[in-house]
């Protein structure tokens, strides 16, 4: 009997050729795409980014956050005060928010983990409104009424001959694939096999020898320094801050939507979600709050009808994998 | 001193409305693993619903409307539990999270749409600003001491049927474990919905209250929904009477905070939360034998 142990196929091929020749083109964005096409693209480009970390959070590792706005918020404002406080320049005072999400998440990690199951998500969710409501205390951040970046500050994000917008946009386009090769990276690995093991079936892993727990910590460590990367650099495109809209549940609403949607626990959802998230908010932007009805109403329903989203369904029904991360083998049933 | 005294009792009423808040969350928890994310919106909901019977039926006090709101609220867990959540119970608990959240953000934003972002309060005849006086300089609002009272008397009444009465066999059974319950003629779809309309009636009841003791708004449900769920985290799990004394730590807590300010009273109650969290993640009065 003959047997073939592989990753990809055909498809997976094909779909990095076509990813490689997409992503030159986005690369190549700040000299053909006008200021316009840029902002939205690069609102696509975190929200992915943003839905990719949740979703490698609680597809793989099986840790529901309802928190997430913690660190875009924490992000955000660690970029602020760098700024403000210390005149950092906004290249380096995001690094430094990533530094500071991740010091956030240490004691975060601690208390909320204490939590089974479901009320680990509200326990996120009421870190997040502690912290909102810790940061609209002080006063040199503007308190509950936010504030903003000086003008100057906008200026010197320029470098060489690409432009503010430029910049902001390759920033954005740059974290985003970053953050996606990571998680294709670490799904691939040893630590992958222990996620996705998790993801299938956790008393199961935890009966192979995986170290939930540890494993768990770790994906909430490495989202919540992401997270709080992307809220930097989404609050430096903003140039204004609150407390009331940085840590607002909305922003995990949307990453939930997106997620749901495309499909949980597999890399290509997200793609799809953030087209479908994009798409609809295009065509009923003026319906104001029915928008927010419809898109959770449809998430509902694909969480009954098929809970693996969208792009779940499709690769179900076509035996198809874009971005593989595990293994199959293939027999040839010549002596069968 | 007085001062200290009075801001103590007056949390300790606050702690009865957070006890009524919380008990559906940890009923509904208690029978099936189920943690309602849209617990909070449904209070809410329940809030609007009193407002909307009141204005058509011209009643003057909504205390008159709580048994048709209790029987709706009722209907609507039932219904909600038949159709889409019990489709939505399964080994992970990845589905009833996301699809409540999901419900959540449904009935938040139709609120909304249907009442506009103003701020709503049910007038209760004048009861609203009544109080009596309990003597030592001692002064408390009537309506603090009827929510409660209220939260004294669903909390025994809740505690009489899961102890006392052949559902809340059932409901322990089911809870201890579905399969062997099953096998015994319980038939566990159904005995969840009833579960579910139990815990949006007493919902029901603990958002008249609400809408009667402050002003409410459509985006009001995800704070009810964070103060229900550190109620039961303090009280700690399947305890009803923890709960409520869970409420009323996180009542006090709000209570001293807000003598700094008005963002320090959520900050109080949160950190007082997260404190028990830390010193005793089991909660003060956790479920004995578990």
């Amino acid at each position: 009997m003959d047997f073939q142990v592989e990753r990809g196929g055909r498809a997976s091929k094909n779909a990095a050729i076509t990813l490689l020749i997409v992503l030159s083109a986005l690369t190549a964005g700040p000299y053909w795409l006008n200021a316009g096409h840029q902002s939205v693209l690069m609102e696509i480009f975190y929200f992915l980014a943003l839905a990719q970390l949740w979703n490698l959070m609680a597809g793989f590792a099986g840790v529901v956050s309802l928190g997430q706005q913690a660190f875009v918020g924490i992000g955000g404002y660690t970029l602020f005060a760098a700024i403000a406080w210390w005149g950092i320049p906004p290249l380096v005072a995001l690094a430094l928010a990533g530094i500071v999400g991740l010091l956030v998440a240490l004691p975060v990690v601690h208390m909320v983990f204490r939590l089974q199951g479901a009320y680990l998500a509200i326990g996120t969710w009421v870190v997040a409104e502690v912290l909102g409501l810790g940061v609209s205390q002080i006063e040199s951040l503007g308190a509950g009424s936010g504030m903003s970046l000086p003008i100057e500050v906008a200026d010197s994000i320029e470098i060489a001959f690409i432009d503010r917008d430029g910049v902001l946009y390759l920033g954005a386009l740059f974290l985003l694939v970053t953050g996606n090769l990571c998680a294709y990276g670490l799904l691939r690995s040893r630590f992958g096999l222990a996620l996705t093991a998790i993801r299938d079936n956790e008393s199961a892993a935890a009966a192979s020898g995986v170290d939930c727990k540890r494993v768990k910590l770790v994906v909430y460590l490495a989202t919540a320094l992401g997270t709080s990367l992307l809220g930097a650099l989404i609050y430096l495109t903003k140039f204004r801050i609150s407390p009331a809209a940085a840590f607002d549940i909305n922003w995990t609403s949307y990453i939930i939507f997106i997620v749901v949607i495309g499909g949980v626990g597999t890399l290509e959802g997200p793609i799809v979600g953030t087209i479908v998230f994009f798409l609809l908010r295009e065509y009923l932007a003026d319906t104001g709050t029915w928008y927010l009805v419809i898109l959770g109403l449809l998430s509902v329903a694909i969480m009954l009808k098929w809970p693996a989203g969208i792009w779940g369904s499709i690769a179900k029904r076509f035996d198809l994998k874009l971005f593989p991360t595990g293994r199959r083998l293939r027999v040839s049933d010549r002596e069968l | 001193m007085g001062n200290w005294g009075d801001i103590i009792i007056q949390g300790i009423l606050l702690g009865g409305l957070y006890g009524l808040s919380a008990a559906g969350l940890s009923l509904m928890f208690g029978v099936m693993r189920l943690v309602n994310v849209a617990h909070g919106d449904m209070i809410i909901a329940s809030a609007f619903l009193s407002l909307v019977i009141q204005r058509l039926t011209g009643v003057d006090s909504p205390f008159l409307c709580l048994p048709l709101v209790c029987v709706l609220m009722f209907a609507c867990g039932f219904g909600l539990q038949r159709l889409v959540l019990n489709r939505a119970l399964n080994a992970d608990m990845l589905r009833p999270v996301l699809v409540t959240f999901g419900l959540s953000v449904v009935i938040q934003n139709g609120m909304l749409e249907a009442f506009s972002a103003d701020s709503q309060r049910l007038q209760a005849n004048g009861l609203e600003v009544a109080s009596v006086s309990l003597g030592g300089g001692l002064v408390v609002g009537v309506v603090p001491l009827l929510i409660f009272a209220s939260c004294v008397a669903v909390t025994g009444v809740l505690q009489w049927i899961l102890y006392r009465t052949e559902l809340g066999r059932a409901f322990r059974a089911t809870s201890d474990d579905p399969v062997t319950a099953g096998l015994m003629g319980v038939n566990d779809r159904n005995l969840f919905a009833i579960a579910t309309g139990i815990a949006l009636a007493v919902a029901g009841i603990a958002g008249t209250f609400t809408g009667i003791r402050s002003s409410f708004y459509p985006t009001s449900g995800p704070e009810s929904l964070l103060f229900a769920f550190e109620a039961v985290i303090i009280g700690g799990l399947g305890s009803l009477w923890g709960t409520l004394a869970g409420g009323i730590v996180l009542g006090v807590a709000q209570g001293l905070g807000a003598g700094f300010s008005s963002a320090w009273q959520m900050l109080a109650g949160h950190i007082a939360f997260l404190v028990v969290l830390m010193v005793r993640p089991t909660g003060l009065f956790p479920k004995r034998g578990n």
